[in-house]
């Protein structure tokens, strides 16, 4: 007879968490985001993010049916995982731009390592990335903010690397979401506010987002285009995917370090990456690959981070 | 007549080099970009594998134990070199796409290790059709692979177009497709031995 008495180690400590509340808040957490995506960018983003959260949850639902495991698409990781990679495609994507990139999300990102807690990468990253190796000219491609008709214009770090002047965009601009991007990195006013709920939930912590943005101003400041010291700091933060990054991607409970001290490391990591790829590479932005680059190192990470056991030398 | 029938099936399905043996990968990673090159390299391959296997158990007692491996490399470079000369007489279109990969089929995993773990142990007709098993073998897996990632890769087959309008996905093309492609048929094949077993 199997015992029914479960021994485990301290701390016995018991909370009214779960992973699929925690799931759940922080889909209630993006929801501002999406909600201004799609005032910014028309009805057209509404539908990428059902398509892609729909791909999600039939792709995990079919492979764990098929591979005769419980199905547990109401854990709402999948439903993030979908809506995640929604949010980072431009509005205009052909319909089935989405429903691959979830389907290869959940597929290759997740279930082939053996599901939720399992995965190495950042599922909806992973997604992303393979789109934009696969169909650069639908990914790359964005419109004019407020026009709903799709003119197409280039973010405004694609202007910076092609060294054009940027007179049209200002700050406020940029913090509200008047701005070419993907459908949920552009306003970063209804990010902030999901982070600060997370905050407030204590489900993420200061250390990945903020070591992350700080590295990432930093470098821009230092290396700016006119010499050292003279780079505009705030613009960097504020475009491009860096917020939707740091408080919603990195900070990954799969993917990231366990510890404080290895999630600080994984967040000057993560910013290092992004500002070389946005100062010297050649793509204009680099927080996705920033990121999976540091999941891969997430592992070792914690291996030399490891917390001193109390009462050991 | 059945035990090299045997001998002969041993290498396309049981003891495949690519899927089961895992040998010659690196080959396999580079040339899958298209089935004419993954062709082209199989036939090389088969070719090689066929001849040291040949000489290598006819002169399986006259090779001094302790240089054996140096000697095998002697025998399997003279057919390299014979297989590469031809093809660059013959195809040297196909001669450039496979590039370095040619002559590097000497350090070739599976021609060494057919001619270190079959020929040096057995008769000239059993290695004969051990060496033409793997080849087939692995001229096989790599005309499922390149067939896959030319399809998906570049929406074609053998330079033809199949479905219009399909968008390829160039991913599949490049380096980091070859090794998706390449473990995802590893997962596949090693559920349906799970699933037979």
């Amino acid at each position: 007879m199997k015992s029914k008495l479960i021994v485990s180690v301290s701390p016995h400590l018991h909370k009214n968490e779960s992973v699929k509340k925690i799931m759940w808040m922080v889909v209630l957490s993006l929801l501002p985001t999406g909600l201004a995506g799609v005032f910014i960018f028309g009805p057209q983003s509404l539908w990428v993010i059902l398509l892609s959260v729909i791909s999600a949850l039939a792709t995990e639902a079919g492979l764990q049916f098929l591979t005769k495991r419980k199905i547990t698409i109401s854990d709402g990781s999948a439903f993030l995982t979908g809506l995640l990679l929604a949010y980072n495609l431009p509005a205009h994507v052909p319909f089935w731009i989405p429903v691959i990139g979830s389907a290869f999300s959940i597929a290759i990102g997740k279930q082939v390592f053996g599901g939720l807690g399992q995965n190495i990468f950042n599922p909806a990253l992973v997604g992303r990335v393979f789109l934009m190796a696969s169909w650069p000219k639908y990914i790359t491609t964005f419109t004019r903010p407020m026009i709903y008709d799709a003119v197409t214009q280039a973010t405004p770090l694609a202007l910076l690397k092609e060294t054009k002047i940027l007179e049209y965009v200002s700050y406020w601009d940029l913090f509200l979401g008047k701005r070419g991007g993907c459908i949920g990195e552009v306003c970063i006013l209804a990010l902030l506010l999901g982070a600060i709920f997370l905050f407030a939930r204590g489900y993420i912590s200061w250390h990945i987002p903020f070591s992350y943005i700080i590295t990432v101003g930093l470098l821009a400041f230092v290396f700016g285009p006119n010499g050292l010291f003279t780079g505009d700091w705030f613009f960097h933060i504020l475009s491009g995917g860096l917020v939707l990054g740091a408080f919603f991607m990195a900070t990954d409970y799969v993917t990231s370090p366990l510890t404080r001290r290895g999630q600080i490391i994984f967040g000057v990591g993560c910013g290092l990456i992004t500002a070389v790829i946005r100062l010297w590479g050649g793509y204009p932005e680099g927080v996705s690959y920033a990121i999976l680059m540091m999941n891969a190192a997430t592992p070792i990470i914690d291996r030399y981070t490891k917390n001193r056991i109390y009462g050991t030398k | 007549m059945k035990k090299l029938l045997t001998e002969f099936l041993r290498g396309i399905i049981k003891e495949n080099p690519t899927f089961v043996l895992l040998l010659g990968l690196c080959p396999t990673l580079a040339v899958s970009v298209s089935v004419t090159n993954g062709i082209g390299m199989g036939i090389a391959a088969t070719f090689v594998l066929l001849g040291s296997n040949i000489i290598i158990s006819l002169i399986k007692n006259v090779i001094p134990e302790k240089i054996r491996i140096p000697c095998y490399i002697v025998v399997i470079a003279t057919f390299v070199t014979v297989a590469e000369l031809s093809m660059k007489a013959y195809s040297p279109a196909l001669n450039r796409a496979l590039g370095i990969y040619v002559p590097l089929i000497v350090v070739n995993c599976i021609v060494l290790g057919r001619a270190e773990a079959y020929a040096a142990k057995n008769t000239v007709v059993n290695s004969f059709f051990d060496g033409l098993g793997m080849g087939v073998g692995f001229t096989l897996a790599l005309i499922l692979i390149s067939g896959i990632r030319e399809f998906f890769g570049t929406g074609k087959i053998l330079g033809y177009t199949l479905i219009k309008g399909f968008e390829p996905a160039s991913v599949i093309g490049m380096p980091s497709g070859a090794l998706l492609v390449i473990g995802l048929l590893l997962g596949l094949f090693n559920l349906l031995k799970e699933g037979r077993e």
